[in-house]
């Protein structure tokens, strides 16, 4: 199986779902000439020609209004943000236009587009380039909503998200871009709305999705050594949300952790742990805990950002609270 | 930008059977529109209901222009333009009422009317944010290689936001065939154009992204119809765009619970106003061109009249949605 990175990932789905079906187009920011801010669409321009990888002026309401359009207008739009920091000017159409399409024109409409693009922090871009806006794009009915953390699930999950007729929120990540990962080849799609069991363990859930992934994986590792067995499991996909994973892993272990970077107040772990308490009250040895992002604005300084950001160490220090092992 | 001088009277190419038929449209959304506000005070129709009495000739002047396969998209004043579109008055009455029977399935109501088959794309609630989906839609024209149309009507008020910008720029740069139409009825709300806006000249706007402008008098469905007729081949020959500002007057309040008239205009302004009502002004030319006589009008407006009165009629007796649709159309299958 080759190895690829997760930008390499994006790329292949980008081009397979380009290739497969020519209603599908790439609108967004530096995509056609540029190649992409993150070189994520590089050589579509050369392949599709500058009628489907649209470079668009930086105008985030304007072009995610104009793919809004073009899929009522029978097209599959994908709609590139640079970041998602930047596509908080164009909540209006993705909220009030994309999602409620389908229902307020009673079932006429149908809304087949991507909006995708990094979430999230990344390295000292301090506090405007470096917020994880999950938790605002679950909270819409009328929208799906995924967060692959390998290049397998970005790839899987992007086609996943083209193919489907609802607006879907692909959220990718900066400093996921270079990270490398086994991808099969040939045809791969990711089922919207399945989590995965990404390290198996009898002790403690983390539950996890995106960049805390990786933190949650290091953690569970540490945790191993220290004699503690941590089933991690990545969602994947936050709305559909997986609650049968979450419950099944929680029904063995007992003990649970939720990792996200969003803030605190009202984020994706407030939702899981909803879940739980709902319908595992039963099973629970120990509260749930969360690992979040500090509720402040993200700093510049780089000590302080580490201060502020989810961490293995953090997940670890929180798994070892829940069994009651400090 | 453009400018072209409409001289309709001399130029028009409308003959009487095309101003009968724009007549009776004109007719039939004035009388809607009065059902729809007894409706409305009956407790029949809920929320906000922003009615078009005063801006017929706009929509009924556009729409003449159009095929069948052209778009039409419109804010949350569209009563007019789903009718003249060819939405059932029946359709678009139940629709106000909530009733199943309504063109969006009693779930948008009289902001959010809908007939995708008739390419009626939308009442949309947020001043200008349809904007952007029109040039989409004429994006995905171009896309497919076609050679339709789409008509965007928006008020004045929408000129301040940025969705108006950067849509005029893009379809611009991308040379789209859309038509941005602007009825500039000189209040958004309770606020006069002039005390928000710096240009008050929508049309000036054309300048600033180097598309085909003109300023249209609404009063006058023929010169609607004539400068449309230009902003469409425009479009669809060759993809260009034009903003066309039709000045027009709203002879109601905003919305229901808005006053006709009190702090921000004038009784008297309303009644000047009214002296230049589009349905009088098409009527006199035609019973002048010996085109119709009174009882050939007294004869149209009785048509209107009942079948605005079937309309009221059949959405009261029609059934409210099924308690299961309030989960459905959430998610496409």
């Amino acid at each position: 199986m080759p190895t690829i990175t997760y930008r390499d990932a994006l790329n292949q789905a980008l081009r397979e779902e380009m290739q497969r079906d020519p209603a599908v187009f790439l609108m967004g920011e530096e995509v056609g000439l540029y190649q992409g801010a993150y070189k994520v669409s590089r050589g579509l321009l050369e392949e599709f020609g500058a009628q489907r990888v649209v470079d668009t002026p930086i105008a985030e309401l304007g072009f995610a209004g104009i793919g809004v359009g073009a899929a009522m207008g029978g097209l599959r739009p994908v709609i590139e943000f640079m970041t998602w920091n930047f596509a908080l000017l164009a909540l209006d159409q993705i909220v009030n236009s994309a999602a409620k399409m389908l229902y307020m024109s009673g079932g006429q409409l149908r809304m087949p587009i991507v909006f995708r693009g990094p979430n999230g922090a990344a390295l000292q871009l301090a506090s405007q380039h470096s917020q994880a806006w999950e938790s605002w794009l679950a909270h819409i009915p009328g929208l799906k909503v995924v967060a692959p953390a390998t290049p397998a699930d970005a790839k899987g999950l992007l086609k996943s998200a083209i193919r489907d007729n609802n607006p879907v929120v692909v959220l990718e990540g900066e400093m996921l871009y270079n990270t490398k990962g086994e991808v099969p080849e040939g045809e791969l799609l990711v089922p919207i709305g399945q989590a995965e069991v990404k390290r198996a363990g009898s002790d403690v859930t983390v539950v996890c999705h995106s960049k805390t992934v990786a933190p949650a994986l290091k953690a569970a590792e540490q945790l191993a050594g220290q004699g503690v067995a941590a089933e991690v499991v990545d969602l994947r996909s936050l709305r559909p949300l997986d609650e049968s994973a979450i419950l099944a892993s929680v029904a063995k272990t007992h003990r649970a952790v939720v990792a996200e970077e969003g803030w605190p107040h009202s984020g994706i772990g407030a939702q899981v742990v909803d879940v739980i308490q709902r319908d595992a009250f039963d099973e629970l040895d120990a509260p749930v805990l969360r690992v979040t992002q500090a509720d402040t604005p993200m700093p510049y300084n780089k000590q302080l950002e580490r201060l502020a950001k989810p961490t293995p160490d953090k997940i670890v220090a929180a798994a070892r609270r829940v069994l009651y092992l400090d | 930008m453009t400018t072209a001088t409409a001289q309709p009277q001399q130029q028009s190419p409308a003959d009487a059977a095309l101003q009968r038929r724009m007549l009776r449209e004109m007719l039939l959304i004035r009388r809607f529109e009065e059902k729809a506000a007894e409706a409305y005070a009956l407790g029949k129709i809920g929320g906000f209901c922003h009615l078009y009495i005063g801006q017929e000739a706009v929509a009924v002047g556009v729409s003449a222009a159009l095929t069948p396969s052209d778009y039409v998209i419109s804010s949350y004043r569209e009563h007019g333009q789903a009718l003249v579109r060819g939405i059932s008055a029946r359709a678009v009455m139940a629709e106000l009422f909530g009733k199943a029977t309504g063109c969006s399935g009693g779930k948008g109501g009289s902001m959010h009317l809908f007939d995708a088959e008739k390419r009626f794309m939308g009442g949309h609630g947020i001043v200008g944010g349809h904007l952007p989906l029109a040039a989409g839609l004429a994006f995905a024209i171009k896309y497919r290689g076609g050679d339709e149309v789409c008509v965007c009507f928006f008020g004045e008020a929408a000129v301040n936001i940025g969705a108006f910008h950067e849509a005029v720029n893009m379809a611009s740069v991308w040379k789209l065939p859309v038509l941005f139409l602007c009825e500039n009825n000189r209040y958004g709300m309770g606020t006069a154009f002039e005390r928000v806006a710096a240009v008050t000249d929508v049309v000036e706007h054309a300048c600033s992204y180097d598309i085909a402008g003109e300023v249209v008098n609404g009063m006058d469905v023929l010169e609607v119809h004539q400068a449309a007729r230009r902003a469409i081949q425009r479009a669809r020959k060759g993809g260009h765009p034009t903003l066309l500002e039709v000045r027009t007057y709203r002879f109601m309040g905003h919305s229901m619970s808005d006053p006709l008239h009190g702090v921000y205009r004038t009784k008297d302004e309303v009644e000047e106003q009214k002296r230049k009502d589009p349905i009088h002004q098409l009527s006199h030319r035609m019973l002048q061109a010996g085109t119709i006589d009174q009882a050939g009008i007294d004869a149209l407006d009785a048509e209107v009249h009942a079948e605005v009165e079937d309309a009221v009629k059949f959405a009261d007796e029609s059934p409210d949605p099924a308690p299961e649709e309030l989960l459905r159309h959430v998610i496409a299958d």
